[in-house]
């Protein structure tokens, strides 16, 4: 064996560390820049199923709304849905949901096990949308103004404190723009 | 007064693990035995340092005393006890201690189990045991305390989340911690080893127990997670392809293959600058995995921590162990001259391509895993990897690895013949070929794929059988000759074969509930009806009652096939009104030939209730499959290669008094 070669998983290593800091100093909920105030993609999304309609560009269209990207297969949209539950009893501002990488029947079997927040919601099977969106993970969020634009992003569970601290006041300021 | 014992037993801790780590090098250095003394009582002392302060965090949990941040953060007066108890390490600091815990214990097993091993091996590992200890207690201590207080104490805690309260998930993180720290016993022999610049076939025999116990605990700890996963996330799903499985699997993946060339390395003596690479990269992988899960560089379920301030301290830690190791790793490993030779028709050949296979799937989920890192790292775009990304990838090369298995446990050692072996193997190979064209005609759903799936499994299960027969030369000398020669065949034999068997049983399991699954879901009334694959579930009624820390919503359904009574199941909601959160019990009624599996939902006025039934076909024989490579490891533990190493042991025992 070569002298070189003991060093690779060294190398392959160093390599790897950059990379784990880079990735730490970026915040995982910050938008890629270029999204930002941009317009959403322009998307036409088919329903879950007993659902009459899915989710268009022009359903947000001249209101502040948030858009919940989720999945029945993630477990960690299980533990959110009680917090986008209680959002939309609040009545502060409409959900719609984008189901993501799913069946049609088994985003419907969710929304009937869990409770359904949302105003509508498509299906995304292929993840065109998704990817669209620049999606990392579900659940992830995004918060759209009166123009179709995006304006915030959120990364992960909305808890309680994301909630109080970052998107009600966020959504009040949208409001009143 | 009790948060503040623990407290001081941790930082106390701290102190010893550093002591130990410097004394024992500098006493590696000049040569002193009192050195050697200590490296071993100071690491019955950590243990009992850290147990002390665990004890305490358990009984503030116990007691219920919110004025401590993380038991008002997760625990409630409501709660069960035993999920007060649970709800210790079902948070960041609190699993961080049990970590700590468990690593401290595998250094005191080590001290008081390891014997006969050279003095300056044994303290060198000790102090490199120490230096990862000290790391970790820094960690706890700095950023993660499990003791701050918190003022005013509150009146009642936020509980803790209901997904988590289950048996499964009380047991599921102590056995993955101990498989995960279990291996970093075996990255400190390697380093030890790599400042010896020698290693050889006694290192191996030294090494082996430590490195089954780390792998039998992690097999444990990954099958109880995914049955937690099957029964509690109410839709049957056992593996998802999530980060933080991977994270548990990378380092299975490079466990096994460490576990098979410390084979080679003891039998042969070769391999050993590889070995020791693998030992290096499982615990270094172990590292990464709860490490990188919990530091916001990749979100999950499992993210207890997001927090930047910990993840600039876990990234020194592992610059510190890892880049430490792999350093002294590229100085050292050319020193590592193995005396042993292979032709390339072998038992080390074939094993030194199942490493090949299983690093190269290590590194493969590796990819999927960190690859959406890599990405948004250097560029704007997001991606995602999903199920779809290893089923194209990942299954196909486990197939072709399993196809190895036979193969390599017949043939010889040094040098092997495929002639006797082809012949051995041929009926297997009749009958795997026949499973697979009875498993096509039958299926009604995935053909192909389980045709594969199933053909492979007969393959494993029917060629181990063979290996078996032929080892004990079944039918062919009396049977009493072949009695005497399995009890004679070694405990490592046994457990090889348990093991591949539990692999047989794994694939055609997994073929089941993968390709052959089936589901339907409908609103039902009370004696309303509904059919699944011949099955018929009828709602017998709906009942809500309070309970001690849940509101219960249960359905009772009425079971028949064909005519046939078959019992009643219960499906369940849970709602938690102190975190608004809804659970599902799902009703299970678990057979041999499969599982079918039903959850109710929420009752719509006029409709009904939604009622969706799974069939799970074989899902039993994961958990089957699973104790059996479990139970593989253990048997190998008691291998007899462990007297032989006492047999030398007075002239190490020498050494160690004089």
């Amino acid at each position: 064996m070569g002298r070189w070669l003991a060093f690779m998983p060294l190398v392959l290593f160093a390599v790897l560390a950059v990379y784990f800091g880079m990735g730490l100093r970026e915040d995982p909920g910050a938008i890629p820049s270029q999204l930002i105030d941009e317009p959403l993609p322009a998307f036409e999304l088919a329903p879950v199923a007993g659902a009459e309609a899915g989710l268009a560009n022009a359903d947000l269209a001249g209101q502040v709304s948030l858009l919940n990207v989720f999945g029945s297969w993630c477990p960690p949209c299980a533990i959110e849905h009680p917090m986008l539950m209680q959002i939309a009893r609040s009545g502060v501002v409409p959900i719609y949901g984008i189901d993501w990488r799913d069946t049609p029947e088994a985003g419907a079997a969710w929304l009937e096990r869990h409770g359904n927040p949302y105003t509508a919601v498509g299906l995304d099977p292929d993840s065109h949308l998704a990817i669209d969106l620049g999606i990392t993970g579900a659940p992830e969020s995004f918060l759209i103004d009166r123009d179709g634009r995006v304006r915030y992003r959120h990364v992960g569970i909305i808890t309680d404190t994301d909630w109080t601290q970052t998107l009600l006041p966020l959504i009040r300021e949208l409001k009143a723009e | 007064m009790i948060a503040e014992l623990g407290q001081a037993a941790l930082i106390l801790a701290f102190v010893v693990a550093l002591l130990q780590a410097v004394l024992g090098f500098a006493g590696v250095a000049v040569r002193d035995p009192v050195f050697h003394r200590f490296a071993r009582s100071g690491a019955l002392v950590q243990f009992v340092l850290v147990a002390t302060a665990f004890a305490c965090l358990t009984a503030l949990f116990a007691v219920s005393d919110f004025s401590v941040l993380v038991v008002a953060q997760n625990s409630h007066t409501l709660k069960p006890l035993i999920y007060k108890l649970s709800g210790v390490w079902g948070n960041h600091e609190g699993s961080m201690l049990l970590w700590a815990l468990i690593l401290t214990r595998s250094d005191a097993a080590l001290s008081l189990f390891a014997r006969h091993v050279a003095p300056r091996l044994i303290t060198l590992t000790f102090s490199v045991q120490s230096l990862v200890t000290a790391a970790f207690l820094a960690f706890l201590i700095f950023t993660s305390n499990p003791f701050a207080r918190l003022w005013p104490a509150p009146l009642d805690g936020a509980d803790l989340n209901p997904l988590l309260q289950d048996p499964g998930l009380a047991t599921h993180p102590p056995m993955l911690y101990a498989g995960y720290v279990g291996f970093s016993i075996t990255f400190s022999f390697a380093v030890a080893a790599l400042i010896e610049g020698r290693v050889d076939a006694r290192w191996a025999r030294i090494v082996r127990p430590w490195a089954l116990t780390a792998w039998t605990f992690l097999t444990i700890g990954i099958a109880l997670g995914a049955s937690w996963a099957y029964y509690e996330l109410g839709w049957g799903g056992w593996w998802a392809w999530d980060p933080v499985e991977n994270a548990s699997l990378m380092p299975w993946l490079a466990g096994t293959a460490f576990i098979h060339s410390l084979r080679v390395m003891e039998k042969r003596d070769t391999l050993k600058a590889w070995t020791i690479l693998l030992a290096l990269v499982t615990f270094s992988l172990s590292l990464v995995g709860t490490f990188l899960v919990r530091s916001g560089v990749i979100t999950s379920v499992h993210a207890f921590a997001v927090d930047p301030q910990r993840g600039v301290f876990i990234l020194g830690i592992l610059l510190l162990v890892i880049g430490g190791s792999l350093a002294l790793y590229g100085l050292r490993a050319g020193h590592l001259k193995p005396t042993g030779v292979f032709a390339e028709v072998s038992r080390e050949s074939t094993l030194l391509v199942n490493n090949l296979f299983l690093a190269a799937a290590c590194a493969l989920v590796f990819f999927g895993t960190f690859y959406p890192l890599f990405i948004t790292t250097v560029s704007d775009e997001t991606i995602s990897i999903g199920a779809p990304f290893y089923h194209a990838t990942f299954i196909p090369m486990m197939a072709v690895l399993f196809l190895l298995i036979p193969v390599s446990a017949m043939l010889a050692w040094k040098r092997g013949k495929l002639g006797p072996v082809a012949r051995k193997l041929t009926p297997a190979f009749i009958a795997a070929i026949a499973a697979g064209l009875i498993a096509l005609w039958v299926a009604e759903r995935e053909a192909v794929a389980g045709a594969i799936g199933t053909a492979l499994a007969v393959w494993v299960g029917l060629g181990v059988l063979l290996d078996l027969k032929s080892r004990l030369k079944l039918f062919e000398i009396d049977l009493s000759a072949s009695w005497a020669r399995a009890k004679r065949l070694p405990a490592a034999i046994w457990g090889m074969i348990v093991a591949h068997l539990g692999i047989a049983v794994l694939i055609f399991a997994v073929t089941g509930v993968s390709a052959w699954k089936d589901e339907a879901s409908a609103f039902l009334m009370p004696g309303q009806s509904m059919e699944l694959d011949g099955y018929v579930i009828e709602l017998v009624g709906v009942e809500r009652s309070d309970r001690e820390n849940f509101v219960s919503q249960a359905g009772t359904l009425a079971i028949s096939r064909d005519g046939r009574e078959l019992g009643e199941m219960v499906a369940e909601r849970r709602f938690y009104p102190v975190r608004e959160m809804a659970t599902t019990e799902s009703a299970i009624r678990a057979r041999l030939d499969g599982d079918l599996y039903v959850t109710i939902g929420e009752g719509v006025e006029g409709r009904g209730w939604v009622v969706h039934a799974y069939i799970y076909p074989l899902a039993v024989w994961l958990w089957i499959g699973a104790a059996l490579l479990a139970l593989g490891g253990l048997l190998a533990l008691g291998d007899r290669g462990r007297r032989a190493l006492s047999a030398r042991a007075p002239a190490a025992r020498d050494v160690e008094l004089g």
